[in-house]
């Protein structure tokens, strides 16, 4: 959930302040995805979560330094960002930025090409050959259902996955995964688009029959 | 499904559309040419309707929680740099 400015300018000073239960409270909205987010970078989850402290640590000691200009949630990020670059690097990584930056150089169909008629088709050329049938609400409401989907978003590929958490999971922006990603509107929505494809189609595996 | 012209969008055009289009990326003409699709051709609509609510179940999924000690580092941590 998105804080209002005036919450914003609060949180700030409760945290200047030195009040736990503020910190405490930034930590829990933001910590996880903050370990997400590092993990795309230096790629293992032990390594990610030293970045997200790191990066705790260098906002606070931060604190009285930042200027306002952005929101905290932003200036959290970027500072996540950074480090973990850098220890991409330190590590020997090559940051995956092929998948992140070049999403569209591999060619990932939202839908099994088998499932339209040939462009040649006389008739229906690119339409439905098998269509999609209305998911029944009452499974689509039951907790199996959602393991479901949970599961599908495990098995993604990382850029994928950390674009739907963050987009579709906890709400965010495009605008500020993009920027906490550095990612271009357009990539950011090619991964979201096979992410959210993927999602589907294994919801429709699990609904069908 | 209409007849298709040399301007209308196929079926598979349009599912690999629908995310720009939630995301209201697509310019004014594609936009339309979208939602002329959508009129006429059921499965797509379906299609849309699907991917909205995989859109909505996602949005109910549960993250895993901070771990006890990792807060607690962090509290210490703070505390640290307070004094």
């Amino acid at each position: 959930m998105q804080p209002s400015a005036t919450e914003a300018f609060d949180e700030l000073a409760a945290l200047r302040s030195g009040d736990e239960a503020a910190l405490l409270a930034l930590v829990r909205r933001h910590n996880a995805s903050m370990v997400r987010v590092a993990q795309i970078y230096v790629g293992n989850r032990a390594i990610a979560e030293e970045v997200a402290q790191e990066a705790w640590l260098g906002a606070l000691k931060g604190l009285d330094r930042f200027e306002g200009r952005s929101t905290v949630k932003t200036w959290l990020f970027r500072i996540v960002t950074n480090i973990a670059k850098t220890r991409a690097v330190r590590e020997g990584r090559t940051i995956p930025f092929s998948a992140l930056r070049n999403p569209e150089h591999v060619p990932e169909p939202a839908v099994e090409p088998e499932r339209f008629r040939a462009y040649d088709d006389p008739r229906w050329p690119g339409h439905w050959a098998v269509k999609p049938q209305e998911w029944p609400e009452e499974r689509l409401l039951a907790e199996e259902t959602l393991a479901v989907v949970t599961k599908a978003i495990e098995g993604l590929p990382a850029s994928q996955r950390t674009v739907i958490t963050l987009r579709d999971v906890e709400g965010w922006s495009s605008e500020e995964v993009c920027n906490a990603l550095e990612l271009t509107e357009t990539n950011q929505r090619v991964l979201l688009h096979r992410a959210r494809a993927k999602v589907r189609t294994a919801l429709e595996g699990h609904l069908d029959g | 499904m209409g007849e298709t012209t040399a301007e209308a969008l196929s079926c598979q055009e349009v599912v690999e559309l629908v995310t720009s289009y939630l995301e209201g990326a697509l310019g004014r003409e594609e936009h339309a040419r979208f939602e002329e699709h959508l009129a006429s051709c059921g499965p797509c609509r379906v299609y849309l309707e699907q991917i909205r609510q995989t859109i909505a179940l996602t949005g109910r999924v549960t993250l895993e929680e901070l771990s006890p000690a990792t807060e607690r580092d962090l509290i210490q941590a703070f505390h640290s740099l307070k004094r």
